[in-house]
């Protein structure tokens, strides 16, 4: 398996990189955490509707992934160091080490932000292991179509507000998934199945299809 | 190995204007090869287009090690690269950014051949620091290990001795020599003591006009 070994030494560096430098950390922690606050002083003592605390929650997640991850090629480009890396490494293992760098960084931004979210809105959940399912597979999807995204923003002459609008249409089903997968688990009203099933395939389907279209991303 | 690289009718135009065209050449194993001529007249360019980064608007790059024509991926495993628009991580050590090259070629890294490498271009005892503190002449010397450390069959050198003092120089000459041996060098200067180094030079002409002169073997 070398494209997932060649693969784990891209996920390895940007670990590196970004414990020394906690800028794209910095970017999504600060985000999240600012919203979050906004948020819990906005509801003050009220306990949410389950359909719009789960919408919340997705939305702090997924606007901290677009101000953070949106960096992971952008900052080869700027730096320089893209010609180095494309002479030294296929795209399929490039791709799978930034998706994978993007996945810690969002997992690791979850484990903070979400039992947060649920003390500070006062949100019971009432299926405790099908949320963590949800939660696990609607931050790798969002990992995953950003590093795709992020991919092709790097390559525009314009960066600013692209990535977002880009993510936007492609998350969109993630996001109404997870949203009413995460509702359901707050709620408790139905089975949950259905919609850790769509994650599991929406996850499954972006990965494929981002691995089949970024080496012409990466080298044209 | 033998290893050959063949321009085939190369071209390359932004928009209408034309930085070269129908470049054609022939670049046996053993053998300098040197690009040299005014500013934007796309020597980078052509450089660039020869290691597969940039597309040639016609014509094409074929390289052959061991008589089989290889994939533009293929052949960047053959090619090492020293050009100013390349930069290593400036975060990482010089020998993290060698541990990561290795890795992310598949290559067996050991912290001793890192030792040598960096001795060799003269980065001896700066292997730990951090890539960011060092002056543009140390990361230079840096690009020229990141270049050789998989021992490649291709050497592309993109003003070879930009930013070196005197021993920097004398170590690009080492490397040339050592890298004639094994395979192809490739350069683009305007430095005469380096045009000399040619055994094959191409004078690409006065930007815009595509203009072209092949020079004789030195």
């Amino acid at each position: 398996m070398p494209w997932v070994s060649r693969g784990l030494a891209i996920w390895c560096k940007d670990l590196r990189i970004e414990f020394r430098t906690r800028y794209a950390y910095s970017a999504l922690l600060m985000f999240a955490f600012t919203t979050l606050v906004a948020v819990s002083f906005a509801v003050g003592g009220v306990v949410l509707d389950a359909g719009l605390a789960a919408a919340l929650l997705w939305v702090i997640l997924f606007f901290a992934a677009m101000a953070g991850l949106s960096r992971t090629f952008v900052q080869e480009e700027e730096a320089g160091t893209v010609t180095a890396l494309k002479l030294a490494a296929r795209p399929e293992p490039v791709f799978i080490g930034k998706y994978l760098f993007n996945v810690t960084l969002l997992f690791s931004l979850a484990v903070l932000v979400v039992p947060l979210f649920l003390v500070l809105i006062h949100q019971t959940v009432a299926y405790p292991f099908p949320f963590l399912a949800v939660v696990l597979l609607g931050v790798a999807g969002l990992a995953g179509a950003s590093t795709i995204v992020a991919a092709i923003v790097a390559r525009a002459g314009t960066r600013g507000p692209l990535m977002t609008v880009l993510a936007f249409p492609i998350l969109l089903p993630l996001l109404l998934g997870a949203i009413c997968g995460t509702r359901t688990c707050f709620a408790g009203e139905r089975a949950v199945a259905a919609d850790i099933l769509f994650l599991f395939c929406y996850n499954g389907a972006a990965l494929a299809v981002s691995l089949l279209l970024f080496p012409y991303v990466w080298d044209e | 190995m033998q290893t050959k690289v063949v321009l085939k009718k190369l071209t390359k135009a932004y928009g209408r204007r034309r930085l070269f065209a129908d470049i054609s050449v022939t670049i046996p194993g053993r053998s300098v090869f040197v690009l040299h001529g005014p500013n934007g007249a796309g020597k980078t360019t052509l450089l660039r287009i020869i290691c597969g980064l940039v597309p040639a608007t016609s014509g094409e790059v074929e390289i052959t090690v061991d008589g089989k024509l290889l994939a533009r991926e293929e052949s960047r495993e053959h090619i090492g690269l020293v050009s100013p628009e390349l930069e290593l991580y400036g975060e990482l050590s010089a020998v993290e950014n060698l541990e990561f090259f290795a890795g992310v070629r598949g290559l067996p890294f050991s912290p001793a051949k890192a030792r040598d490498l960096l001795t060799f271009v003269g980065l001896a005892g700066r292997g730990r620091d951090l890539v960011g503190t060092y002056s543009s002449g140390m990361k230079q010397r840096l690009k020229y290990a990141y270049a050789l450390l998989h021992e490649p069959q291709i050497l592309v050198l993109d003003e070879p001795t930009s930013n070196l003092d005197e021993t920097g120089v004398a170590v690009v000459a080492e490397i040339i020599r050592r890298q004639k041996d094994r395979g192809i060098v490739i350069m683009a200067t305007n430095e005469p003591g380096e045009v000399s180094y040619g055994d094959q030079t191409l004078a690409l002409g006065q930007p815009g006009t595509g203009h072209l002169v092949q020079g004789p073997a030195h």
